[in-house]
Formats: structure tokens, C-alpha cells, sequence
């Protein structure tokens, strides 16, 4: 791609083969409130969606007192949209073994799980043997942690973070409830450090650089960069890392393909931001947030089958186990398609919202929590496609 | 083929005797014989001493772990929407054709199985399909049936 306005960055995907050794090195010599320390001055907030400060999540983990402590890769991706795990653990996976072990280090745990998602099996086998070697040079550094891969089974719910314990505890995936939050009470009940594949990375590039390097770019908000899954109507669909602070304009015009009429930022539990909204409105923790899937929709698009695409999804993947989103997801779905066949007033369309409000605050995770995300602002923004 | 016993044992080797054992298992299972059958499932639920229909429960819960019959070669095409935009109708109704199947079903010689999925992570590359753990991304639908053309052969 001709870079145009956004600058891109190289720190994931940089790979000088000896990062990750490099780095460990460097860490033994610092203390464990050295590296938390480092952590939180750099700003560097959670990578998979929700954006929690890692820092202050490796403090609070550190702080507690238990004998067992587990680190979590997050590496279910099931985010409709995302695809830069995959690329990051298929091109620097040792970069992501570092970051984990650097967190198991900061909070004193012995045993770090990966958390593959089952449609990435193909990269269990080259995953698996580079860990046996990087298992073997934590040793040799003097590391008291070790790394184990453990896999999915085709659920997105599973990258709900207590969700995605139960499954390694081998039960079904339903998310638990919170409090406790994970850093108390996580795998197996024990404190645990839960990150995105993507935010490890970005620890172990903090360890490198240092935290002042990495808070120059971006904003306030949103420190540093981070790296984007861009598909939908573009013709330049791929993996970019970007500086944080852009607008949706900004975006557009390096990635649009001249007509593009709407952006889901965050994927299909992200938000609908159109045309005229573009200009003042930031990707990142001030404006739109996003775990980093970008979809681009040109005139051309019917918005209504965005959106039907989106409640289907969400109908199929909901655990089941509360009700506002068990029967929530599938009235919305219904809902809509009632109203495109003219069997409702236009006017449900309001009642839908109060649907979505209420499942905002009644569903037990953030699944159901989110689908008035899209709901909303894809309905607010696009009603007469919606209707007619 | 494996017998399941064999498989039960090499994971309550790795894993232990605890119910952490069960994906593994589970997972196990399903890579060797393509579904787990109700009698493996019983035998899994005596190996960990765990209920059956909590086993049960648990691999019902998971797409990719199938209870019931699938082909040698499971096929699923991404029907999320970026590989719904960039066309995986086209892709499945070839499929369908070549197969000679419908989506959902599993051909009479039990070869493949015919299934759609949600997002792959493969959305600037689509559409695209799974076969067992193989991806393939940027098809046409021309690609595809070329792709399930050598399967057939094997
Ligand atoms: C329905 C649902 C799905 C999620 N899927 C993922 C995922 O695939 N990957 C991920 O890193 N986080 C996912 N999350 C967020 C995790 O619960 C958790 O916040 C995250 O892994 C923490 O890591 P971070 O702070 O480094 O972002 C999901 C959350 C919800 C509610
Ligand atoms: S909100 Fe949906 S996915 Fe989350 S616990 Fe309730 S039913 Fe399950
Ligand atoms: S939408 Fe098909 S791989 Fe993401």
C-alpha cells in the first residue's frame, strides 16, 4: 500500500531472530516491581477488545498471595474481522512465548497456557516444537515457568476470558460471573493473568525499547500503536500496524476504495460508524475502540444484511446460559427480518433498541452486552435501509 | 484407527486423570475418527469418572467436537461477512454440486462432510474453507472444486 497519511509502525513483526532471548535476559536482571512499573508508565492497554490497563492487571495479579498463579495467552480470536493473532503467532510466535514469560515472571507464576483456537490447528504443530526449544532456553536462563498449548474447539465465546478457563478446565464454556475478577480468581480458581496474544507482544517490545518509546506514539488514551485486521470493501484487505490517534477519516482515506459508506470498527460487537461521522470520530479508548477488526462497507452494501449477518452470528454463538442473550439475540434477528417483511411497523424497530439496552445491562458477559453496539448504531444510522 | 481406549490412556498420560484431561480427549477423538460415538463417550466418562451426560454436555457444547457421523474430510466454508461479501454462496453451491450434496449433509461413501462456520480469521483472504485442520483462503469457486477434486482422488 502507497502510505498516504497513517504512519505505520514495525515493532510486532519486527524479527531480528534473537528479540525474545535478548529480552529475557534483560528482564532478569530487573526486579518484578521494575517490570510492573515499566509496564504501567508505558500505557499499554489490553489488545483483545476490551482494553484494560496490562500494567495495572500484572500488579493486581502480583499482589495476591497464592502458592499458584497461571499466565493466559488469549489466542481464541473468534472476533468476526480479526485475523492478526494468527499472523503474529504464525510469523514471531517467540515474541509471544517472551511476553508470557516476562508476565510470569512479573507476578510469580510457574505455568503459562496458550489458549489456541481450534481453526488454527495448523499451527499447533510449528507452534508446539518452537516451544520445546523456548521452554528450554526459559530454563537455561533460570526461569522457574514453563509453557503449555492447549486447544479449542470452534466457540466464540471461548474468548471470554472465564469462559476460556472453564474450557481448559475441560467443562463447557460458559462464562462465569464477575466478581471475582481473574486477577483473583481465574484458571482453576487461582490468580491469573489473562492477555491478548497482541498485548504480549507489545510487552516484550516495552521491555526492549522501554516504556518511553513506546508512549511517544499515540494519545493520551491510546498509547503506542497497534495492529489492524482491515477487510470488507478496500482494496488494500490485510494486516497494517498503525500509530493510535487517527480518525475514521484518516483510516478511510488510506484504505477506503472512494465510495465507502460505513466502518465497523471492532468487529460484529464493535460499532457502526457512517460517512458523516467519520471526521471527528477516533479509533481508540477516546472514540472507538477495537480490538483491531476493521470492515469496510461501500455503497454498494445492503446495511440490513450487515446487520442480520451480525445478529446471526451473535444467535448461534451465544452460550445459552442467561436469558436476555439466549432469547434476546434470537428476537432481534426475528425482529428485523419481521420489519423488512413489513409484518411490523417500522416504529418496532424502537422496541428492538430497549431490546439491546436492556441486554446491555442484564446479560451476564459481554457478548450479550454488546450486540446493542451494532444493533444501535447500525439501526440509528441506517434506519431506511433497515425498513425498506 | 485408533482404538479409543489408546487414545483415553496417551491423554491421561499427558494430561492426568482430572477433568482437564477431557478436551484433550475429547479433541483426540474427534482427529482420529472424525465424531465420537456414544459408546466412546461412555467410555471416556468411566476413564475420568465423570457422569455421562456431563460429558455429554461438554462436547455438545463445542462445534468442532461432532456427535454425530462426519465424513473423513469435514468441510467448512466461512459464512461470516467479509467471506459472505467476497461470495462463499457461489463457494457452497459448488461444493454442493461436486459433492453432490446439501449443506449439512455427509456424502453416501461418508468421505465429506459438508458444513458452514463462523469467522476463520482468514477475513482479507476470502472466502475460505477449512478441510479437517488444512486451510484455503482466496477461493473462487473453481479453486474449490479443484481443491475437493484431489481429496476425492485420494
Ligand atoms: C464474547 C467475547 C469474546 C472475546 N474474544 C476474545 C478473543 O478472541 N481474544 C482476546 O484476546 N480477547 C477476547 N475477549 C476479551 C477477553 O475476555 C479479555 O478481556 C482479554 O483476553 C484480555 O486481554 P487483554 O487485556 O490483553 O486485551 C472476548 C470477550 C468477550 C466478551
Ligand atoms: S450473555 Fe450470552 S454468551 Fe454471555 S453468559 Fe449470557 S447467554 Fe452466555
Ligand atoms: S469472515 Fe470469513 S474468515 Fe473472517
Amino acid at each position: 500500500m502507497e502510505n498516504k497519511k497513517l504512519t505505520k509502525v514495525d515493532l510486532i513483526f519486527e524479527n531480528d531472530g534473537t528479540c525474545a532471548t535478548t529480552v529475557l535476559d534483560k528482564i532478569k536482571a530487573m526486579s518484578q516491581d521494575d517490570i510492573i512499573m515499566e509496564m504501567i508508565d508505558s500505557g499499554l492497554k489490553g489488545r483483545g477488545g476490551a482494553g484494560f490497563p496490562t500494567g495495572l492487571k500484572w500488579k493486581f495479579t502480583k499482589a495476591e498471595n497464592s502458592f499458584d498463579k497461571y499466565i493466559v495467552c488469549n489466542a481464541d480470536e473468534g472476533e468476526p474481522g480479526t485475523f492478526k493473532d494468527r499472523e503474529i503467532l504464525d510469523t514471531v510466535p517467540s515474541k509471544v512465548f517472551a511476553g508470557m514469560t516476562i508476565a510470569g515472571y512479573a507476578i510469580g507464576a510457574k505455568v503459562g497456557y496458550l489458549y489456541l483456537r481450534a481453526e488454527y490447528n495448523f499451527l499447533l504443530k510449528k507452534l508446539n516444537d518452537k516451544l520445546d526449544s523456548f521452554n528450554a532456553t526459559i530454563k537455561d536462563k533460570g526461569f522457574d515457568f514453563r509453557i503449555e498449548i492447549r486447544s479449542g474447539a470452534g466457540a466464540y465465546i471461548c474468548g471470554e476470558e472465564s469462559a476460556l478457563f472453564e474450557s481448559i478446565e475441560g467443562k463447557r464454556g460458559e462464562p462465569r460471573n464477575k466478581p471475582p475478577y481473574p486477577t483473583v480468581s481465574g484458571l482453576f480458581g487461582k490468580p491469573t493473568v489473562i492477555n491478548n496474544v497482541e498485548t504480549l507482544v507489545y510487552a516484550t517490545m516495552i521491555m526492549k525499547y522501554g516504556a518511553d518509546n513506546f508512549k511517544k506514539m499515540g494519545t493520551q488514551d491510546s498509547r503506542g500503536s497497534k495492529v489492524f485486521s482491515i477487510s470488507g470493501d478496500t482494496p488494500n484487505a490485510g494486516i497494517y500496524e498503525l500509530e493510535l490517534g487517527m480518525t475514521v477519516e484518516d483510516f478511510v482515506s488510506d484504505f477506503g476504495d472512494g465510495d465507502t459508506k460505513a466502518v465497523q470498527v471492532g468487529g460484529a460487537s464493535g460499532l457502526c460508524v457512517p460517512r458523516k461521522k467519520f471526521a471527528d470520530m477516533i479509533i481508540g479508548y477516546e472514540g472507538v475502540p477495537t480490538g483491531g477488526s476493521m470492515m469496510l462497507f461501500n455503497s454498494s452494501r445492503s446495511m440490513y444484511n450487515v446487520l442480520k449477518d451480525y445478529l446471526e452470528f451473535f444467535a448461534e454463538e451465544s452460550c445459552g446460559q442467561c436469558t436476555p442473550c439466549r432469547v434476546g439475540c434470537q428476537q432481534l434477528l426475528e425482529g428485523i427480518e419481521a420489519v423488512k417483511r413489513g409484518e411490523k411497523h417500522p416504529s418496532y424497530l424502537e422496541s428492538l433498541k430497549k431490546l439491546a439496552e436492556t441486554m446491555k445491562l442484564s446479560a451476564k458477559c459481554g457478548l450479550g452486552q454488546s450486540v446493542a453496539n451494532p444493533f444501535v448504531s447500525i439501526v440509528d444510522n441506517f434506519r431506511e435501509e433497515i425498513i425498506y | 484407527m485408533t482404538d479409543v481406549n489408546v487414545i483415553i490412556n496417551e491423554k491421561i498420560e499427558k494430561f492426568g486423570k482430572e477433568r482437564q484431561a477431557l478436551m484433550p480427549i475429547l479433541q483426540g477423538i474427534v482427529a482420529d475418527k472424525n465424531y465420537i460415538t456414544e459408546d466412546e463417550l461412555l467410555k471416556v466418562a468411566e476413564a475420568l469418572d465423570l457422569s455421562a451426560a456431563d460429558v455429554y454436555g461438554t462436547a455438545t457444547f463445542y462445534t468442532f467436537l461432532d456427535v454425530v457421523p462426519r465424513g473423513k474430510y469435514v468441510i467448512r466454508v466461512c459464512k461470516t461477512i467479509s467471506c459472505h461479501m467476497a461470495g462463499k454462496d457461489e463457494i457452497i453451491e459448488a461444493l454442493e454440486k461436486t459433492l453432490k450434496v446439501k449443506l449439512g449433509e455427509t456424502t453416501p461413501d461418508k468421505k465429506f462432510t459438508l458444513l458452514q462456520a463462523n469467522c476463520m480469521g482468514w477475513c482479507h483472504k476470502g472466502p475460505v474453507m477449512l478441510i479437517n485442520d488444512e486451510v484455503y483462503p482466496e477461493l473462487t469457486s473453481e479453486k474449490a472444486i479443484a481443491i475437493v477434486e484431489e481429496y476425492i482422488a485420494k
